[in-house]
């Protein structure tokens, strides 16, 4: 088998993964050929600072999807995180991490709470986090007293507007966000060919070098040429790091940890899990807790980026994260989906949304965009299935 | 006898396999045809193709049904002709009354497109009459049993002037009551002028009811036999499906058995909503190493409810009684527990408490040990997939690949994987309840031969059988269980089918035989 046929293999036996990639690859060219600005550094930077957190969100969202459930309360818990912070930092003028710890801490007991309710009472995710969703917004007006706080300032306000650059000098481009993305290729490349090592020792079948290389040299390029970008302009963004530790520290726990592949058994069958050893309460119970921390990390970075929390913020965040896993291949029913699928769903809504608005689209129809590209992206999953049922 | 169906040569290639390839089928008016083969043979395709499933142009061949070439581009098509199939899986709405479910896609309007509910009601009670149901038509379905909700289909088709009813497998998931019942009522309807096609794994049932029985073998007919021919015995049919002579349903064994592995001690169990009544009554056995332990009851006498309750309190409340594991008194609170102590089960239905249907084959196999495949909490997916192929290959499950989704299996093959599932947990007892149901014959042997390995391996096995000949074939003792008590032990060599059931039908109020009376 010669590489392009390889390849061609590979990708219509995995249409369902690649279909979603070459649609954001698609969307990237489209909106690079409409405006020459969108690949610009500038534009780069901002799409990754101006979505990480419905990113952070999706991550946990998918989680939660897997499991068969839905958490329509995460804009809210965004919005009451970002508040408790705020009154930890700007009005009793505690240290910055002390607001970082605060918010997780709320995050972390809005998913105890939020879990208990499903797991233990048996009451469905959409119901408890419909109750959630007003519930936490109500709290968060009542901690704010109804007004907006701002600024945060100083390191707080770092976090999700800071970068990390000019640490090794630079030559017209920062040498140091170069030399992270050159490790992070690195350990990417690492890390396939140990997994394509270890599959060749247990005599399964793996592609050929020739593609092996090509795979690697392909994401090292495109990688590479987004760090490139990133440092003609400001260097590594703080929020990127945080972005990536979550993704590959998640697609991990998801794909290969025990508790991950049970989230997985419980969505498919709950009886079958149930009768198969696994604690299906426990797992439902860890997933909102997961999603309520996930949530507060998503609350830090927004407030931080805004330099304020207000009453009203995160509202509508919950249908973004939740529509990207969709388009990124989740299944309505559970037991389907991943990590890696939900990021480019979001990174698909993110390049719509930047793209239509530097091509000075009205919001009004970046609205209708959205929902008639979440209706198609569904609508394809499942001609998708259909063609894979009757090619039996 | 004129012939009322003709299918001629009928092929449907899908991507890659040939599913039929030339079928014959005759179907004679006024007769109750029998469909045999082994799953996977062809038998349902077949049928999609007669129903329009398939619509005309997907296949080759020719439909003549009364005389007419017919074109079905749909299943409409198809029952505009009086051809209606009922599914193995029932396809009633369970919220719905037995009239709506009736009546449902076919509903019968008055002049503002309102439906006259009296009317209605009225002619599902003349329906219910006719399929010998002595139900309210507005009693919601999920109040009936399987034996009536099958009844409510037939008496759907009835409603829809049907010529020639097709049933997949209708006695599958009813007890030997209900279905005696539904062959009668097959017969009377062949009497009125109604033709049957019957696809059944059932031998002794088609050897009962069937006029002809047309065998299929990888997509092609075999033969169609006489049933009123003094040789057409099950055994010849037996021989046409697998192609090939299986000189014993069951594989011999001879039996080696050690020490006890499992005792259950006054067991009792509650109903889990129904509070203060018991389902399960002082229930006391075990089972013994190298062997293979029967479980008899009928349906509804606590088998599952028994077995589930044992395994990890996975039913029922209110469990009294002691398990005792290698003479050890042991708690089995939970599922995972029960593991923990070496216990396996293997549920009755597979669907909806065995497998998880959207994940593949290896994950499917690996689900209950996951443990051993993640020393330090993370999966090993190498090590998974050498596992999975291993069981793969020893059990001989039919598949491409690990890797294929576990729902595209047939039945037998799922069961294999089922049976992977618990034996990499590596268990002393298995508990296999109802382990060949919905499986065809040479499947069902290789399941045998797969219980024979593990006793020679020394675990134990208890089997739940609604069949008995099953029972006594493979098993070394059986007891027999009666509305939630157990009424009787018997070594295989004592036990008949006759004295079982004896026991298997005492009432509750009535006295135990004494160990004495029974032997």
């Amino acid at each position: 088998m010669n590489v392009i046929a390889g390849a061609r293999d590979l990708a219509t036996r995995h249409l369902r993964e690649s279909g979603i990639f070459i649609a954001f690859a698609a969307l990237v060219i489209l909106f690079a050929a409409l405006n020459p600005n969108f690949l610009s550094a500038n534009n780069l930077t901002n799409i990754i600072l101006q979505y990480s957190y419905i990113l952070i969100l999706a991550i946990g969202m998918v989680m939660v999807i897997v499991a068969g459930q839905i958490d329509l309360s995460v804009g809210s818990v965004v919005a009451l995180t970002g508040a408790v912070s705020a009154v930890v930092v700007i009005r009793m003028g505690m240290p910055w991490y002390v607001g970082v710890l605060a918010a997780l801490v709320v995050g972390l007991l809005v998913g105890i709470w939020q879990g208990f309710w499903v797991a233990y009472v048996g009451i469905p995710g959409f119901i408890v986090s419909l109750a959630g969703m007003l519930l936490f917004r109500g709290l968060t007006y009542l901690v704010l007293d109804n007004v907006s706080l701002s600024p945060f300032g100083g390191t707080y306000y770092e976090i999700a507007n800071g970068f990390l650059n000019g640490l090794l000098g630079g030559m017209g481009f920062d040498v140091f966000t170069l030399v992270i993305f050159g490790i992070a290729v690195a350990g990417y490349a690492v890390s396939q060919w140990r997994s394509r090592q270890g599959k060749i020792a247990y005599q399964q079948q793996v592609e050929t070098l020739g593609l092996f290389v090509l795979k690697i040299v392909l994401v090292a390029a495109v990688v590479m040429w987004f760090g490139y970008q990133l440092s003609t302009y400001r260097g590594l963004p703080l929020v990127l790091i945080i972005l990536a530790v979550l993704i590959i520290v998640y697609a991990l726990v998801t794909q290969k940890s025990v508790f991950g592949r049970h989230i997985y058994a419980v969505g498919g069958n709950r009886h079958a899990a149930e009768l198969s050893g696994v604690k299906v309460r426990r797992i439902n119970f860890w997933v909102f807790v997961n999603m309520g921390v996930l949530a507060s990390v998503a609350g830090i970075v927004y407030s931080s980026r805004m330099n304020a929390a207000q009453p009203g913020a995160g509202n509508m965040f919950e249908l973004d994260a939740i529509a990207a896993c969709f388009i990124g291949g989740a299944s309505t029913t559970g037991g389907i989906g991943r990590v890696g699928g939900a990021m480019i769903g979001g990174l698909i809504m993110a390049v719509m949304s930047n793209g239509m608005q530097l091509m000075g689209v009205p919001q009004s129809m970046q609205q209708v965009v959205k929902g008639l590209v979440l209706l198609l992206a569904v609508a394809f999953d499942i001609w998708n299935k259909k063609r894979a049922a009757s090619a039996r | 006898m004129s012939t009322i169906l003709e299918m001629r040569s009928i092929t449907k290639e899908f991507p890659g396999v040939k599913a039929l390839s030339g079928v014959d089928l005759d179907v004679g008016e006024q007769e109750i045809h029998a469909i045999c083969g082994e799953n996977g043979a062809g038998k349902s395709t077949l049928m999609k193709v007669l129903s329009g499933v398939y619509p005309h142009g997907s296949y080759d061949g020719e439909i003549v049904f009364e005389g007419e070439t017919v074109r079905f581009g749909s299943i409409n098509d198809s029952e505009d002709q009086g051809i209606v199939i009922i599914h193995q899986e029932l396809a009633l709405v369970p919220y719905l009354s037995v009239a709506e479910n009736i009546f449902l896609g076919n509903e019968k309007r008055g002049p503002l497109g309102l439906i006259d509910w009296n009317d209605a009601n009225h002619r599902a009670a003349e329906l219910l009459e006719r399929v010998g149901l002595h139900e309210n038509p507005m009693t919601p379905v999920q109040q009936l049993g399987v034996g009536k909700q099958q009844l409510i289909e037939i008496a759907k088709a009835l409603s829809k002037k049907v010529r020639l009813l097709i049933l997949d497998e209708p006695t599958a998931a009813l007890n030997d009551t209900d279905s005696a019942h539904l062959l009668d009522l097959l017969r009377a309807l062949r009497d009125e002028g109604i033709t049957c096609i019957i696809i059944s794994h059932k031998l002794n049932e088609i050897a009962d009811i069937a006029d002809r029985t047309t065998i299929i073998r990888d997509g092609e007919t075999i033969e169609t036999i006489d049933m009123s021919e003094p040789d057409s015995t099950q055994d010849r049919i037996i021989r046409g499906m697998v192609g090939r002579d299986l000189e014993n349903r069951y594989p011999h064994r001879t039996p080696e058995i050690g020490e006890e592995v499992l005792r259950i001690e006054n067991w009792s169990v509650d109903h889990p909503t129904q509070a203060g009544r018991q389902v399960i009554s002082d229930a006391s056995f075990n089972v013994r190493a190298g062997e293979v332990v029967g479980i008899a009851g009928l349906m509804g006498a606590g088998r599952t409810e028994l077995a589930m309750s044992v395994f990890g309190h996975s039913y029922g409340r209110n469990i009294r009684g002691t398990v005792y594991k290698d003479g050890r008194a042991v708690q089995v609170r939970d599922v995972s527990e029960a593991i923990r102590h070496k216990i396996a089960y293997a549920t009755e239905d597979r669907k909806r408490y065995g497998l998880n249907l959207l994940d593949d084959i290896r994950h499917n196999i690996s689900s209950a040990g996951l443990r051993q495949l993640a020393p330090g909490g993370w999966v090993n997916a190498n090590e998974e997939l050498k596992v999975a192929e291993e069981y793969r290959e020893s059990l001989n499950v039919k598949t491409p690949h690990v890797l294929a989704n576990v729902g595209k299996l047939s039945g037998g093959n799922q069961q294999k994987v089922v049976l992977s599932k618990w034996l990499y947990t590596d268990p002393d007892v298995l508990i296999l309840d109802e382990p060949t149901r919905g499986i065809d014959v040479g499947a069902k042997y290789e399941i045998y031969t797969i219980i024979n390995k593990m006793v020679a391996a020394g675990k134990a096995v208890i089997v739940i059988s609604s069949e008995l000949p099953e029972l006594l074939g493979i098993c070394d003792r059986v007891y027999t269980l009666a509305f939630g008590r157990i009424t009787g032990e018997l070594p295989v060599a004592e036990a008949t089918q006759e004295r079982l059931m004896e026991l298997m039908t005492l009432e509750r109020d009535q006295p135990l035989p004494t160990k004495e009376s029974i032997s």
